[in-house]
C-alpha cells in the first residue's frame, strides 16, 4: 500500500536533509523532513503556530523553516489556537494547504469550536473540501503535568468529517504526515513527545517520496495466542510486554498498530481477532470513553463468534495527568500491566 | 452630509440600492407566507429595520462573479448583502425550505450557503467563528498580493465570544484586509446590549486591537455606504483590519417563534418611524432621484420575482433521506444503518 516515488534532491538546512544523506533520523526529524519536503513540493503548503518561526517551535520541529521559506509561509501567531486554526480554515477555502501546530495538544481546546462546528462540517455543508492538518505533541511520561501531557484523540473522535492519525515510529510519522498534508480532509495529527527523540526509534528512512496511506493499520508483531490492538507510544510498551510473554510464558502475541484512529481499520482488527480469538486493547489515553470501547463494540459486531474470552483493556486511570514521577508512572499504563492483562486473558 | 447628497452615486445606482432594500424585505415577507403554508423548515429570521446596513455595506465592495472580487461573510440578517453578491433568490427559498435542489442540498439552513466564485461565505451559527474564517481568507489575499478585501457581519452578541477576540486579534496583527461589520440591533436573542458589553458603542472596541473603527446609523443606506466605502479604501490600501458598527434596532423577535415580550412596545414604535426603506423612499422622491412611478415599478418587480421564485421552488423535491451519508469525507463512504440493509447484518 505504501507509495514510493523518487524525489529530486533539494537544497535546504543540513539538519533537514539527513535522509537524503542516508543518515538515521528520530521520529521528530522524520516529522520535520515531511513538513520540509511537502513545503518544497507544494507552494500552497504553509505553517501557522505559536513560536514556530523565529524560535523553531517548542520542540524545534520547524527549526530553520523561517529562514528557508520566509515569513509568508511560516507564521508566528498570537496565542490563540481558535483564531489561527480558524484562519487556517479560511486559507484552506482559498486553495491553500495549511499545517497548524498546536504547541501542546492540551491547548487545542480553544479551537474545539472551529474544528468541530466549522472545519469538520465544511464539505457536508457545501463549503468544499478542507485540506488542513492540525498537528502537535501529545502524551505523558515526561513529567509535564496536567497541561503538557494529554492525549486528545477522544475529544475529537466523535466528530464526523475529521481524520485522526497517531504514529508510533519515524517511518510511519513521515509517510503519514505527507499523506495527511495531501489529503483533502481535515486531519488531526498526534505526535507522542516521548517518541520524538527516543534513540531506539532512530532509523534510516527511504530517500524517496513515500507516503503511508491513512486508515490502514499495521501488524507490527505476528502471533497466534492473543491480539493486542494499540497505537502511539503504547506500541512499544506492548512490544516489550510481548517479548517477556514469549520468553517467560511461551505466549505468542500479535500486535496491531492502528496508526490512524479515524477512520479505523476494522478489517485489520477483525482479521487478527479471528486468528487469535482473544483481544486486549492498550491505550495511553484515560479509560472511560477511551477508544477501547469503540474497538470492543466493533469486534462484538463483526467477530463475536470468534472470541474465546472477554475483550479487555489496559489504559491510563481516569484522572488528570499528574505531575510527580511516582504519580505519573502509576497513572500511565505500563508494560507490566500489559503482561498481567495478557496472562489473565491467555488463561481465560 | 445633507439630505440632498447622494454621495456621488448616479440615478441607476440609487435605484439599485432601493431594489436591493425592497428585495430583502419582499423576500422575507414571502417567507412568512411560505411559513404559514407550512413550507419553511426551522426558524425564520427577519431583518426588519436592518436592511440598509447589509445593503449599504455590500454595495461599497467590489462584486464579481469570477472569483476575483471582494469577499462577504453574511449573516441571516444580511440577505440584502447576499443578494448584491449574486446570491440567487431561488436558492434563498430553497435553503429556507431545505430543498435537495438548494446549494447545501438540504443539509444546512437558510442563509448558510457558499459561493467562492461570487465571493460569499455562509455563516455557522456560532458567529464569532466567522471572524477567524474571514481572517484566514483575507490573509490569503494578502499573501498572494491581491487587492481584494473581506467583510464579515456578526451580531452584537457575537462580540462577546472568545472566537471573535481571537479572530480579530489575529487579523489585526496580520493586517488582514478585513472589515468587521457589527450588527448592533440591541438584542442578542433576548439579551440587551448592556448585558453583553460595558462599552457605549462597539466602535470603542477597535482601539483595543489597534484598529480603526466607525459607528454609523444603520438605518441610513447612503450613510452606511459612504462609511464603508471609506473604510474599504483604507483597508484596501494596506491599513489592515477595521471595524464598523451598524446602529439600528431588531423590530421583530430573534426568530418568528420569539414574540419579543421582553421589548418595550414603545421602543419598537419609535424605531418603526425610522424604517430604513420608507425613509430612503421619501428621500429619493424629495430629492427627485426617482419618480413615484419608478419606485412603484421596482416594488412591483421585486414582489413578482419573489412570488414566482417561491412558487417554483415549493414544487421542487426534498432531498433523498439516504443521501445523508454523502460528502462527510471527500474519499470515504460512511456506514449506512445496518438495520436498513438487506439482509440485516451488522
Amino acid at each position: 500500500m505504501t507509495v514510493h516515488t523518487q524525489i529530486e534532491p533539494v537544497a535546504g538546512p543540513e539538519h533537514l536533509l539527513k535522509t537524503q544523506r542516508g543518515e538515521p533520523v528520530t521520529m521528530l526529524e522524520a516529522i520535520s523532513e515531511a513538513l520540509f519536503e511537502e513545503m518544497v513540493r507544494d507552494e500552497s503548503v504553509f505553517l501557522l503556530g505559536e513560536d514556530i518561526g523565529v524560535y523553531g517551535g517548542a520542540f524545534k520541529v520547524t527549526r530553520g523553516f523561517l529562514e528557508h521559506f520566509g515569513e509568508r509561509r511560516v507564521i508566528d501567531t498570537p496565542i490563540a489556537e481558535g483564531g489561527f486554526t480558524g484562519a487556517a480554515a479560511g486559507a484552506a477555502h482559498m486553495g491553500l494547504r495549511p499545517v497548524v501546530e498546536i504547541q501542546f495538544m492540551d491547548f487545542i481546546s480553544p479551537a474545539y469550536d472551529v474544528i468541530t462546528n466549522y472545519i469538520a462540517t465544511s464539505l457536508y455543508r457545501g463549503a468544499g473540501p478542507m485540506p488542513l492538518v492540525i498537528r502537535g505533541p501529545v502524551g505523558g511520561g515526561n513529567r509535564g503535568g496536567p497541561f503538557h501531557s494529554q492525549n486528545v484523540e477522544m475529544a475529537f473522535f466523535h466528530t464526523p468529517g475529521l481524520k485522526i492519525v497517531y504514529p508510533s515510529n519515524a517511518y510511519d510519522a513521515k509517510g503519514l504526515l505527507k499523506a495527511a498534508i495531501r489529503d483533502d480532509n481535515p486531519v488531526l495529527f498526534e505526535e507522542h513527545k516521548g517518541l520524538y527523540r527516543a534513540p531506539a526509534l532512530r532509523e534510516v528512512l527511504p530517500d524517496d517520496d513515500y507516503t503511508v496511506p491513512l486508515g490502514v493499520a499495521k501488524t507490527v508483531r505476528d502471533g497466534s495466542d492473543l491480539t493486542i490492538v494499540t497505537y502511539g507510544a503504547m506500541v512499544h510498551k506492548s512490544l516489550s510486554a510481548a517479548e517477556t510473554l514469549d520468553v517467560e510464558d511461551g505466549l505468542s502475541v500479535e500486535i496491531v498498530d492502528l496508526r490512524t484512529l479515524l477512520p479505523m481499520d476494522d478489517d485489520a482488527i477483525v482479521e487478527s481477532v479471528k486468528k487469535t480469538g482473544k483481544l486486549l486493547i492498550v491505550h495511553e489515553d484515560t479509560r472511560t470513553g477511551g477508544i477501547a470501547g469503540e474497538i470492543a463494540i466493533r469486534v462484538s459486531e463483526k467477530a463475536f463468534e470468534w472470541l474465546d474470552g472477554p475483550i479487555l483493556r489496559v489504559t491510563a486511570i481516569d484522572a488528570p495527568v499528574p505531575y510527580s514521577g511516582s504519580l505519573e508512572d502509576y497513572f500511565l499504563p505500563q508494560a507490566d500491566d500489559v503482561i498481567t492483562a495478557a496472562r489473565y486473558l491467555a488463561a481465560y | 452630509m445633507s439630505d440632498r447628497s447622494s454621495y456621488g452615486l448616479g440615478r441607476a445606482e440609487l435605484h439599485e440600492l432601493y431594489r436591493a432594500l425592497t428585495l430583502t424585505r419582499a423576500a422575507e415577507e414571502r417567507l412568512e407566507i411560505l411559513q404559514k403554508q407550512g413550507h419553511v423548515t426551522g426558524g425564520l429570521y427577519r431583518s426588519l429595520g436592518q436592511e440598509a446596513g447589509a445593503v449599504g455595506a455590500a454595495f461599497a465592495l467590489r462584486r464579481r462573479d469570477d472569483g476575483t472580487g471582494d469577499f462577504l461573510a453574511h449573516t441571516v440578517r444580511a440577505a440584502g448583502a447576499l443578494f448584491l453578491f449574486g446570491g440567487e433568490l431561488e436558492d434563498f427559498f430553497r435553503q429556507y425550505m431545505a430543498k435537495g435542489s438548494g446549494p447545501t442540498r438540504g443539509r444546512e439552513a437558510n442563509l448558510h450557503w457558499f459561493d467562492f466564485q461570487k465571493g460569499f461565505v455562509g455563516p455557522v451559527s456560532p458567529l464569532g467563528t466567522m471572524i477567524e474564517i474571514m481572517a484566514g481568507i483575507t490573509l490569503t489575499f494578502r499573501m498572494r498580493g491581491e487587492e481584494r478585501i473581506g467583510m464579515v457581519f456578526y451580531g452584537d452578541g457575537a462580540s462577546s465570544t472568545g472566537a471573535w477576540h481571537e479572530g480579530l486579534n489575529f487579523a489585526a496583527v496580520q493586517r488582514c484586509p478585513l472589515i468587521l461589520m457589527v450588527e448592533n440591533n440591541q438584542w442578542a436573542f433576548s439579551t440587551p446590549t448592556h448585558k453583553n458589553t460595558r462599552v457605549a458603542t462597539f466602535a470603542d472596541k477597535g482601539p483595543g486591537y489597534g484598529i480603526g473603527a466607525d459607528s454609523v446609523d444603520g438605518t441610513d443606506v447612503l450613510e452606511v455606504f459612504d462609511t464603508v466605502r471609506r473604510a474599504a479604501a483604507l483597508v484596501r490600501a494596506g491599513e489592515g483590519t477595521r471595524l464598523v458598527e451598524l446602529r439600528y434596532f431588531r423590530r421583530l423577535g430573534h426568530a418568528q417563534h420569539d414574540p419579543q415580550e421582553y421589548v418595550d412596545p414603545a421602543l419598537i414604535e419609535e424605531w418603526e418611524k425610522r424604517d430604513p426603506i420608507a425613509g430612503y423612499r421619501d428621500r429619493m422622491l424629495r430629492n427627485e432621484w426617482a419618480t413615484e412611478e419608478e419606485l412603484s415599478a421596482i416594488e412591483e418587480e421585486v414582489f413578482e420575482r419573489c412570488r414566482i421564485a417561491a412558487e417554483s421552488v415549493v414544487e421542487e423535491p426534498n432531498p433523498d433521506g439516504p443521501s445523508a451519508v454523502y460528502d462527510v469525507y471527500t474519499d470515504l463512504d460512511i456506514a449506512r444503518p445496518w438495520t436498513r440493509a438487506e439482509p440485516a447484518v451488522p
